[in-house]
């Protein structure tokens, strides 16, 4: 007799489980972040005062993909949306998530001024190097010579300027007394989780935190499975994976 | 909770930026967000000098945007939060008004006109009468007053927070920088002496109950992924809308009853009408006024009604005919001529309306 085995999926419990098959494009990247995002958050026991908010773009996608409670707001305004949250709120945890579009240009000045501001809350920018939602154009991250809908010849760095380096840009006007600040990349997973979870606890220890995440976006770069990971190779060669700044006492 | 400055009956003697603030905290308001634009400035700038007496929070935020938004972020948390902004910043702000349109979130905003398009001036104009009511890229669910004086930023602005808390629109306390700026003499009062109890706030994020336990998480969005999705969603709205114009309406009227020449008018512009009339009735010529105090959504039957007894409407606005428009748009079947006295961006006198009515009585409008 042959008998079947099934084992439920490994979902945080901080994942909404009802939700069915994920909305993302198959091989995105954000399906790894929220989900170790999730984990973090179960690890720190933290599901009951969390509020997530997303963004426009493909990050809207997540607006009930966690079992958090959650508000999807307009592009690049997350920011301000959660901190006047945690600003009224001094329990909450804020999670403002959100593209590179998202957060490094339309909602730039928000990212400049809750960091200046040591808001308490974490900032997570998933940097795919384009705008994925509408359709692949160039965005603040797109790299030197790669090809977007905007940029079909390449990025010439001469015409629009080269890369912008989020995590480097927020560490350097960061208060280094409560602020952590990181990039990580879903080329591992595991440290993107120990990286989350230490971004929280400063959140809860009253602190600010941004996160840049390095994610892939096989669809808009056109890339088999083989090519997508050298592309992220190659992100993780331009953008430095690293913690760029660790308020004292806060451990990992 | 915020601690309430006003007890008794209190006479004072404040520019209506002042009473503003005075307001929102006899409204019991436990927030403000706000980013400086003249000329509404000195609304945050009360609300903060009073704050070691109210325990109220106050963010000042990078720009209108933001504060806009932070807005809806302290009244998700459950905060009888609001803001104030002025022209271009208003401009910028319907970014965050139209997501609180469509999440229908108690947003409350006091608009203190200027001059426009653009920065123009920093001092007076009802410019932003079809911005504030109509604004985003929606269909205008929001509830707009539009005050004549200092007495009514009071009155209004501890109603706007009931109003918007009840059926979750928008709401908007609609006055100019003379009203703003300008000295007044007005009594505060604890809403409670006059049977007003304000509506009790519930967070919409983080509220009662365990997730997974007592209750589901909360998602919140507003993008739909199908046309007819979106469609029924809005024609609830409007629905509720319609229901809620009934309750909500509300105008003035002076000497309308036996007008033959029916001033209409809104806001402080409202003010020099009354003056004018009665000037226009001592030289026995019967003018009255027809005010909307809310301009969205306007009084439909007592505006048609009135307008249908006059021989002559007078339109007259510090803008080229905003309020106009949306009155028009109700009066459809109306006969009644019109003329109209548009001073874009600049104060209408009450010599300016005796000289146009007079002119009336002796050209009558035939349009």
């Amino acid at each position: 007799m042959t008998q079947i085995l099934t084992l439920p999926p490994s979902l945080p419990n901080a994942q909404n489980a009802e939700v069915g098959a994920s909305k993302f494009c198959p091989g995105c990247g954000h399906g790894m972040i929220l989900k170790s995002l999730a984990f973090a958050i179960d690890d720190l026991n933290l599901k009951q005062k969390a509020v997530f908010g997303c963004d426009i773009g493909c990050s809207l996608l997540s607006w009930n993909y966690m079992d958090l409670d959650t508000v999807q707001t307009h592009h690049g305004r997350t920011t301000p949306v959660i901190y006047g949250l945690t600003r009224a709120n001094h329990e909450a945890i804020g999670i403002a998530y959100m593209g590179d579009g998202g957060g490094l240009a339309i909602g730039s000045q928000h990212l400049v001024n809750a960091t200046v501001r040591a808001e308490r809350m974490l900032i997570i920018v998933a940097n795919n190097t384009n705008y994925g939602m509408t359709g692949g154009q160039m965005s603040p991250t797109t790299m030197p010579g790669q090809r977007t809908e905007t940029t079909p010849y390449g990025r010439d760095c001469e015409v629009t300027g080269r890369p912008a380096k989020g995590a480097e840009m927020v560490a350097a006007i960061a208060d280094p007394n409560k602020s952590y600040v990181a990039r990580a990349s879903v080329s591992n997973l595991r440290k993107l989780r120990s990286t989350f979870k230490k971004a929280l606890k400063n959140v809860e220890m009253g602190g600010f935190s941004f996160v840049e995440v390095l994610s892939l976006c096989p669809l808009n770069w056109r890339t088999n499975n083989v090519d997508t990971w050298g592309r992220l190779a190659q992100m993780e060669e331009c953008f430095e994976v690293k913690e760029f700044l660790v308020r004292e006492g806060l451990e990992g | 909770m915020v601690k309430k400055l006003i007890e008794k009956d209190t006479k004072m003697f404040l520019t209506g930026n002042e009473v503003l603030a005075y307001a929102a905290n006899a409204a019991e308001a436990d927030f403000m967000y706000g980013y400086p634009i003249t000329p509404q400035n000195e609304i945050m700038h009360t609300w903060c000098k009073l704050l070691p007496k109210t325990e109220a929070g106050f963010l000042q935020t990078e720009d209108e945007i933001s504060a806009g938004f932070s807005t809806i972020g302290g009244i998700l948390a459950g905060k009888r939060a609001f803001t104030a902004t002025a022209g271009p910043g208003n401009v910028i702000m319907q970014d965050a008004q139209s997501m609180a349109e469509m999440m229908r979130i108690p947003f409350v905003c006091a608009v203190m006109q200027r001059g426009g398009p653009s920065t123009a001036t920093v001092i007076y104009a009802q410019q932003e009468t079809r911005l504030t009511c109509f604004g985003g890229n929606g269909e205008g669910f929001r509830i707009v007053y539009s005050t004549a004086g200092h007495q009514d930023l009071y009155d209004y602005m501890i109603k706007a927070f009931n109003t918007a808390w009840t059926y979750k629109f928008p709401t908007y306390v609609l006055a100019d920088g003379y009203q703003g700026k300008m000295r007044e003499p007005v009594m505060l009062y604890d809403p409670k002496s006059r049977g007003i109890e304000m509506v009790p706030v519930t967070p919409y994020l983080l509220g009662e109950g365990e997730i997974g336990k007592d209750r589901k998480s909360v998602h919140l969005r507003n993008t739909y992924n199908m046309e007819e999705e979106l469609m029924e969603v809005l024609d609830q709205y409007q629905e509720d809308y319609n229901k809620m114009a009934e309750e909500v309406a509300e105008y003035q009227e002076y000497k309308a009853e036996d007008a033959e020449i029916l001033v209409i008018a809104h806001g402080i512009v409202a003010r020099s009408a009354v003056t004018a009339i009665d000037e226009l009735r001592a030289k026995g010529i019967k003018a009255g006024l027809f005010r909307p105090i809310t301009i969205r959504p306007l009084a439909v039957k007592p505006l048609r009604a009135a307008v249908q007894r006059a021989k002559q409407i007078l339109f007259t606005e510090s803008a080229n005919g905003q309020l106009a428009q949306m009155v028009l748009e109700k009066l459809y079947g109306l006969t009644t001529p019109y003329s109209t006295l548009y001073k874009m961006g600049v104060g209408v006198t009450g010599d300016d309306i005796v000289q146009k009515v007079e002119q009336m009585v002796k050209t009558p409008a035939t349009v």
